[in-house]
């Protein structure tokens, strides 16, 4: 048999179910596989103590140990958000996902790397520095969510929780090889999801195939009265919507999508996902989502307005980091909230701050921030038309495979058009999924994105899981060739 | 279009400290996004409403009652300063 780590959750829940294996088999293949990689990968920031009265199988409960991305509060466990001015923070209660999820028998193995904030597409503004993609360590794993990403594909993880605000669960699924799910705008609680744009932030699944997703989902998803905005939208099973059929399905490929910036190695391989969803009966047709070009633009006017509003919490009072001014200056409060902000912040969560303040500031915000969802609206009602047409609309997750790390710091615009493909789902508060769709020349995963209307993450599901079921590319693992695989 | 001092006005507002290097290197990349971000001009937005809740969410209403919260010692071990049963901070007022 395969490693137990190298599984994924529902073979792992077949094994428990027919009793040839016990929860705790699981938690030593993953611990066993991340005293191995992580030290090369760095995919985890803290580990957590396994809970081991968790490990009780019982009908309908899932006993499997998940990483967690470290904006979500663990009780008791520390979450950072990958910021110095979080440090040290032990949160006194559990976000919802990590509530239901315990609910269901699982342990968390620990908190995931992350861009700062979740202000990134490369997870190398963490303040503990960057995760290294599985598949060549001198690449990124794409961000921010990186390290959950990576925890998955270097099989650190049976799976793991990300979040997404413009891309970032998505995004790094697809420069890890992996499978994202960015669920409709209030299918999951954010309660305890420490906040950075809360008209775009969701949590979803990080998994190792699409049949893992939808269980994780499952798991995570439904109304929660401590998040007003949490939809009351009963959850389905979404176990029934994995269908290996998309024979007279209406697939959208949106041509604004397939021009400038588009990698040949990306275009080709979205044809080949176009021709083999046409071989299995689907029907597609080129649709238009005119405003695509205002997507990045409008989604760094709305997402850094809103973001530098909810770090406002961060003055050195309540939790984290307190730093006092030098002797020499002047100290009252104002001082040391200032000095608390200069001192706990990098310089992309400053960056952010500081464009949502202006474009929020009087005089500047007719011009900003309300032109800025104005023009969400009309991406919005682009969505809304399209899916009058078709039942789910096809592109590239990120218009290249991974970069270098190091590439494109020093460059934030570069570094923001990353997100082309993903922001525009997050604008406009719908479901879509990122699955793997082959390699570029030099070896790293390309993304698949499948994008459907508020609430049809079946529909989402069942293009998805055809897809995956008649290609080989979720089997593929990385050769990760450093330490001994003593396990298994 | 954007100048240093607009740039120090737009940080005490944020309530960051920022040394002159910071403040020059940010006026500049602050003025590339701005230069990008004049795209959104282009478009005519005069019959647009803003966008204020993504999916069509109602008000949400609940009951005005007493439930079990955080309780005070739990939501003060987090504190980096308290006195008593209250978070401590520097001096407010002159």
């Amino acid at each position: 048999m395969e490693p137990l780590n190298s599984l994924t959750a529902h073979e792992l829940l077949a094994l428990l179910k027919a009793k040839k294996i016990q929860p705790s088999d699981i938690q030593q293949s993953i611990i066993s596989q991340i005293k191995d990689c992580d030290q090369h990968i760095k995919a985890y920031v803290h580990f957590h103590e396994p809970v081991k009265a968790a490990f009780n199988l019982e009908e309908g409960t899932c006993p499997l140990p998940i990483a967690v991305k470290d904006n979500m509060c663990v009780n008791g466990e520390e979450t950072t958000c990958c910021s110095k001015i979080l440090k040290g923070f032990h949160p006194p209660y559990d976000a919802t996902v990590i509530a239901r999820l315990k609910k269901a028998g699982s342990v968390m193995s620990g908190h995931t790397n992350m861009d700062e904030f979740a202000f990134g597409s490369s997870t190398e503004n963490s303040c503990y520095g960057p995760t290294r993609n599985p598949w060549n360590l001198d690449y990124v794993v794409g961000g921010s969510s990186g390290g959950s990403a990576a925890a998955v594909a270097a099989d650190e993880a049976v799976w793991a929780l990300g979040s997404d605000t413009g891309g970032s669960i998505r995004q790094p699924a697809s420069f890890c090889g992996v499978v994202g799910v960015k669920p409709t705008y209030g299918r999951v609680s954010r309660y305890g999801l420490i906040a950075f744009a809360s008209s775009l932030d969701q949590i979803g699944p990080i998994t190792k195939d699409v049949t893992d997703a939808a269980l994780l989902l499952k798991i995570i998803a439904g109304h929660d009265e401590r998040d007003s905005t949490s939809a009351d939208v009963p959850v389905p099973d979404y176990q029934q919507s994995l269908i290996n059929d998309v024979k007279n399905l209406r697939l959208g490929i949106p041509k604004e999508y397939f021009i400038d910036g588009l990698d040949p190695e990306v275009k080709i391989a979205m044809e080949e996902a176009i021709n083999l969803l046409r071989s299995k009966g689907a029907m597609i047709q080129e649709v238009s989502l005119p405003h695509t070009e205002y997507c990045v633009v409008t989604y760094y006017i709305v997402a850094t307005a809103e973001a530098s509003s909810n770090l406002a919490r961060y003055d050195g009072v309540r939790y984290g980091l307190r730093q006092r001014p030098e002797k020499t200056r002047k100290s009252n409060i104002i001082d040391m909230f200032e000095e608390t902000r200069a001192h706990g912040f990098g310089p992309e969560v400053k960056r952010r701050i500081m464009l949502g303040t202006y474009s929020l500031s009087s005089g500047y915000y007719d011009a900003y921030y309300l032109r800025g969802q104005k023009v969400r609206t009309l991406i919005k009602n682009d969505f809304d038309k399209v899916f009058t047409e078709c039942d789910a609309v096809l592109t590239p997750t990120s218009p290249t495979a991974a970069f270098k790390i190091g590439e494109r710091t020093h460059d934030p615009l570069s570094m923001y058009l990353s997100d082309i493909c993903t922001i525009s789902a997050n604008l406009a508060g719908i479901p879509a999924i990122s699955i793997p769709c082959g390699f570029s020349k030099k070896g790293l995963p390309l993304g698949l994105q499948i994008m459907t209307k508020p609430y049809a993450e079946e529909m989402m599901f069942r293009v998805a899981y055809t897809y995956e079921q008649n290609t080989p590319w979720h089997k593929e693992k990385p050769k990760i060739s450093f330490g001994k695989n003593n396990h298994g | 279009m954007i100048n240093q001092e607009t740039v120090k006005n737009i940080a005490d507002l944020a309530r960051l400290h920022l040394e002159t290097a910071e403040l020059q290197r940010l006026t500049k990349e602050l003025e590339n996004i701005l230069d990008y971000v004049k795209k959104l001009e282009k478009l005519d937005v005069s019959q647009t409403q803003p966008t204020t809740h993504v999916l069509s969410l109602k008000n949400v209403f609940r009951e005005d009652r007493v439930q079990p919260s955080l309780g005070r010692d739990l939501a003060l071990k987090t504190a980096v300063a308290k006195h008593d049963s209250s978070f401590k901070v520097p001096q407010v007022i002159e």
